[in-house]
């Protein structure tokens, strides 16, 4: 393998958040190195679902940032097949709308009061009574009660779209590097960053990206200035292909609390999607294990259990598959986007929790504003790394 | 034993597979995909693909090269992917 050479900006990380960051990067003109220790695309990025979603996020920064990030989507998308092709930047991008059930009467009231807060944010959010619904969707069960229709949602295939991004930042003169692990960084005598320690030598660059993901705690105790990202781990089932189901992304009006909650035990909350190749991918479950990524009977059950209470003709179909896998999360459940104020060139992008795929896009773009110093069109303050739950202890151990 | 392919009554023998059955009798394809309607059949061979489904007594999106037949079993053809009824 020949020795990788310098770059102007190494990525840590190449999965959907890495590329995103790489590719915005790249756009600015800067030579862009991604090094992840695996594959490509191939840990949190291709453990998921491809959520591209405004519904589950009340008014706040994070919707802010998917709000952008949703806008971004196309355009970038557009680029990619632009300056690839279409094959290559075929990333099965849906914009199938998302729809939201509630089939417990405490559930009603809730989802239509945040259906309505998002409604003042800007956010299209349609209310549905039961037979709307499941006008929307046939195969939905006939105990829904009430349900709010999104059409802004989207679904897209992670791991294509993660490396259709990294195929961009090939084209445009960058390299991807995978099964190189970053071990720590190199300073200079002022304190900033200079180069990163890969195992054949030093990497010489101006900036490093930690788009570790839930693994950038780990890396950015290596990199002398420690962030608390915790894994939080979720598990998917995968159904055998069907003819078409499920129409939209759905599910149940309990998520929010489900994502929202600071509970170490098991959060099952019933998400249901069809896919291109006519899977049917059932979540959603989150626990905090640290990197356990055992599949866990009880869970699979209560993820079948909760999908045919939303889908009653998903009884009697074959699971192909399981998989598990961990999500990057934050005490305040805010992503970290923004320059190190401890270490000059060292940069975190981290701590999406379960919605890194949807807002991918507007943060690799807030990462370049700010790294090239343009003016960054989402307000960065609510994700800066300064934060008392996030940035862990005052001084830099080297 | 016998069993039934598409109709029509074919020797097998205990231990084989529906997809060693069909094989053994020179089919090579049970099954339509669902778009374009082309022929499918064996890929992976041991479990993981689910490209080799195939209805038997009645249930579709059997997995051909996991199932044992027994005597008497009713093996057709799958268009595409069927939800169960």
């Amino acid at each position: 393998m020949s020795r990788i050479e310098s770059a102007d900006v190494v990525v840590i990380g190449a999965g959907i958040i890495g590329a995103a960051c790489a590719e915005a990067l790249s756009a600015a003109g800067l030579r862009v190195l991604v090094l992840d220790r695996g594959a490509p695309a191939d840990a949190t990025t291709a453990s998921g679902e491809g959520n591209v979603l405004l519904s589950d996020k009340g008014p706040g920064p994070e919707l802010d940032l998917a709000t952008a990030s949703r806008r971004r989507w196309p355009d970038l998308l557009a680029t990619l097949r632009d300056e690839l092709g279409d094959e290559l930047a075929q990333v099965e991008w849906e914009p199938k709308g998302g729809l939201v059930v509630a089939t417990a009467e405490e559930a009603v009231g809730p989802l239509a009061d945040l259906a309505y807060r998002q409604r003042q944010f800007g956010v299209e959010a349609v209310d549905l009574d039961a037979a709307a619904a499941r006008e929307l969707e046939p195969h939905l069960t006939d105990r829904v009660l009430a349900a709010a229709h999104y059409p802004q949602d989207a679904q897209v295939h992670p791991v294509l779209a993660t490396t259709a991004l990294l195929a961009a930042v090939r084209a445009r003169g960058g390299e991807v590097r995978g099964g190189v692990e970053a071990h720590g960084l190199v300073f200079e005598s002022g304190g900033a960053v200079c180069g990163v320690r890969v195992a054949e030598g030093a990497v010489p660059c101006a900036a490093v990206v930690n788009a570790c993901g839930p693994w950038a705690g780990h890396f950015s105790v290596a990199a002398g200035a420690a962030i608390e990202v915790l894994p939080r781990r979720g598990t998917v089932l995968v159904t055998g292909p069907l003819p078409p189901v499920v129409n939209r992304k759905v599910y149940a009006a309990d998520y929010v609390s489900a994502v929202a909650s600071r509970d170490v035990d098991l959060q099952v909350s019933a998400v249901v999607e069809s896919t291109a190749t006519g899977t049917v991918l059932i979540g959603s479950s989150r626990q905090r294990v640290g990197f356990d990524d055992t599949l866990e009977v009880e869970v699979l059950r209560r993820l079948a259990h909760n999908a045919i209470g939303l889908f009653p003709v998903l009884a009697g179909v074959p699971v192909m598959r399981a998989y598990s896998g961990f999500r990057p999360y934050t005490p305040d459940r805010l992503p970290v986007i923004g320059e190190d104020p401890r270490v000059p060139g060292l940069w975190h992008a981290t701590g999406h929790e379960g919605a890194g795929i949807g807002l991918a896009p507007a943060t690799g773009r807030l990462l370049a504003d700010l790294l090239c110093g343009r003016k960054p069109e989402v307000d960065p303050l609510p994700f800066r790394v300064d934060r008392p739950t996030v940035i862990v202890g005052p001084e830099v151990e080297r | 034993m016998q069993v039934r392919w598409d109709g029509e009554e074919v020797e097998a023998e205990a231990g084989q597979t529906v997809a060693g059955v069909l094989l053994a009798k020179g089919v090579r394809s049970w099954r339509t995909t669902r778009g374009a309607g082309r022929p499918r059949g064996l890929f992976c061979g041991i479990g993981v693909c689910f490209d080799c489904l195939v209805r038997v007594n009645g249930v579709p999106d059997v997995r051909a090269c996991q199932r044992l037949v027994a005597d008497g079993d009713d093996i057709r053809p799958q268009s595409g992917a069927e939800l169960p009824s």
